[in-house]
């Protein structure tokens, strides 16, 4: 459980001329905490992030990073907070040392130290090998895992990572996820926002989900699933005894709107637990199961259930950018 | 909901930064080796630098040669002397005009989201740029002199005039390249900077690089009078041609001055309007 707050916002909002981008958010992100923010394009997360980050400022409400302001104190929170965002923004004609030791010098620390803290870094995001190669050179992949190196430089307590994953092939996406686990395991914060119900689902201690510049639910993912409803087992059945499988279903649970003529939703409180006695009473009646599966609601139905649709996801690439 | 305005301690401190340069150094100084590194490594930059005045500057000399000889010329040994500042005039302003693309491209690729996230003032990310930008300037200054000396053109101010000259056209050039920075900062497009590079050539034509103001005609003869950049021209070519001369001196230093409180002013305003609507 975290024990102090890394990132407060009240009633933060941003208008861009009549548009409302953010309007009156509010979140809690506690002291080494992976906090999911989720949400479609447009919806508001990147503009949040960029206040966060001090590099817009806010047209209302105040919001505060490692206990510094990010209006009034925005040199401290600089200071104190390393940022992955969206789109690597890299340089494609510097090496990836050379991007590393210049993110060293922008942070205060001394020319040795930034050199040792550049081999180190590359090593560990397994870059070592293209350290001296430019940026351009470099897949999707490894130019977001050099972004992340770069936003580590100085050790940062609270690190703000914009889609770092977007565009990226799912053995990329696996590697950041990693990294990510591994920094937050070591103590950093981390402010994540993503268009993946399943990065938010794996990776977040807490989710926020955005849309239309608000927050329209906010909780773990475990707790965001439960309040759209329990898990549900899927029956695969031959067609003759659907209807007697329904009638034994239903005195375990309600029944959801089948998906097709061999199919048996049916509703359980208890989960997994549930199995056996759903096992039990189709056997006890003679019933051949073809298959079964125990399905949990998704933060994917959870985004239906609080907006109305899903969230469209991007395709992905991993093609070296032009150099 | 109340707005926010830029923090007062962001304005104090950024302008406490550029003017204590030495605090954010080392900061200034990787940005601007960055800046040379990123001329040097893209070649669409670097050709208006040294390319093209080069050529300019062959073909004038080689095409119009005989100017000199027109009455009211004034007294040089070559036309190849007094043609020396004219291309490096062309060159920084070029240079600052190539600095102010970079920095757009910077800005239009996210990385300058980079630098403004970095505890570091502000006002260093358009130094660093600037140190750049003189830097380069620099660089073709010794260029041109290295071409006039093979070619046979003299220094009559010798080896001090030659440093003023260099000297002031370096300072030119990152004066010039707080316009380009200041446009960059405020389009935040490469484009609108590249679009601006006719309109180098306009205020050079415009002035005395390239021709005598005495010899040119209304209302060119006017504008080129009054344009700064003439002062700065003549104080870039007196040691040249003649020697160091203190009046001439003073004029240039006077205008590089002015076209620098524009430039920096311009370019804190840019800074602080991009900051506001991200």
């Amino acid at each position: 459980m975290a024990s102090a707050t890394a990132i407060s916002v009240q009633g933060l909002e941003r208008a861009f001329a009549e548009v409302l981008a953010v309007r009156g958010v509010e979140i809690e992100v506690g002291e080494g905490e992976i906090y999911g923010f989720l949400g479609p394009n447009g919806a508001g997360k990147t503009t949040t992030v960029r206040m966060l980050t001090t590099l817009l400022l806010p047209t209302g409400g105040r919001a505060t990073v490692a206990g510094h302001d990010v209006v009034a104190e925005a040199r401290q929170v600089r200071a104190s907070i390393g940022v992955a965002l969206q789109e690597a923004a890299l340089d494609p004609l510097m090496t990836g040392r050379e991007l590393i030791r210049l993110q060293a010098t922008l942070h205060g620390l001394p020319g040795a130290e930034g050199r040792r803290r550049a081999d180190d870094l590359l090593e560990r995001v397994d870059l070592a090998d293209a350290a001296d190669r430019r940026v351009g050179t470099y897949s999707g992949g490894m130019q977001r895992r050099l972004d992340l190196a770069a936003a580590l430089v100085h050790e940062p307590r609270v690190l703000f990572l914009d889609e770092p994953t977007t565009g990226l092939d799912p053995v990329s996406r696996k590697t950041i996820w990693e990294e990510v686990r591994a920094l937050n395991d070591d103590g950093t914060t981390v402010f994540l926002t993503t268009q993946y119900l399943e990065e938010a689902d794996q990776l977040a201690d807490n989710v926020g989900i955005i849309d239309s510049g608000r927050i329209v639910a906010e909780g773990t993912p475990a707790s965001l699933k439960a309040e759209v409803g329990a898990p549900h087992i899927r029956l695969q059945l031959e067609e003759g005894s659907i209807a007697e499988a329904e009638e034994i279903c239903r005195r375990i649970g309600p029944l959801l709107p089948p998906v097709d003529a061999k199919t048996v939703l049916v509703e359980v409180e208890q989960g997994a637990a549930d199995i056996p006695r759903v096992v039990r009473a189709l056997d006890e009646a003679d019933i051949e199961v073809g298959s079964l599966e125990l399905v949990h609601p998704s933060l994917d139905d959870v985004f239906v259930a609080k907006t109305g649709y899903h969230i469209k996801v991007p395709t992905t690439s991993s093609a070296p950018a032009n150099a | 909901m109340e707005g926010h305005s830029l923090p007062r301690s962001e304005v104090v401190g950024g302008a406490k930064g550029a003017l204590h340069l030495r605090a954010n150094a080392r900061v200034v100084r990787a940005l601007g080796l960055r800046s040379i590194r990123q001329t040097f490594r893209r070649p669409q930059l670097m050709a208006p630098i040294v390319v093209f005045p080069t050529i300019l500057l062959a073909i004038q000399t080689g095409g119009a040669g005989s100017a000199v000889e027109l009455p009211g010329f004034p007294p040089v040994q070559s036309f190849l002397q007094f043609m020396l500042a004219g291309a490096m005039m062309q060159s920084l302003m070029l240079a600052g005009n190539s600095g102010g693309i970079a920095l757009a491209v910077d800005i239009e690729m996210g990385f300058t989201d980079r630098l403004f996230a970095a505890p570091i003032s502000r006002y260093a990310i358009v130094l660093g740029r600037l140190a750049g930008t003189a830097a380069l300037g620099l660089f073709a200054s010794l260029w041109f002199f290295a071409i006039g000396l093979v070619f046979g053109a003299e220094i009559a101010g010798g080896v001090p005039g030659a440093l003023l000259s260099i000297a002031l056209v370096t300072v030119t050039a990152a004066a010039v390249g707080g316009i380009g920075a200041a446009i960059a900062l405020r389009t935040g497009s490469a484009s609108v900077v590249q679009g601006l590079f006719p309109l180098v050539l306009v205020v050079l034509f415009l002035s005395s690089a390239f021709f005598p103001v005495g010899l040119m005609i209304e209302p060119a003869k006017t504008i080129a009078e009054y344009n700064p950049f003439s002062f700065i021209v003549e104080g870039v070519r007196e040691p040249i041609v003649s020697g160091v001369d203190a009046t001439e001196t003073a004029e240039a230093l006077l205008a590089i001055a002015g076209i620098v409180v524009i430039g920096l002013g311009l370019s804190a305003r840019a800074l602080r309007h991009r900051l506001r609507v991200g």
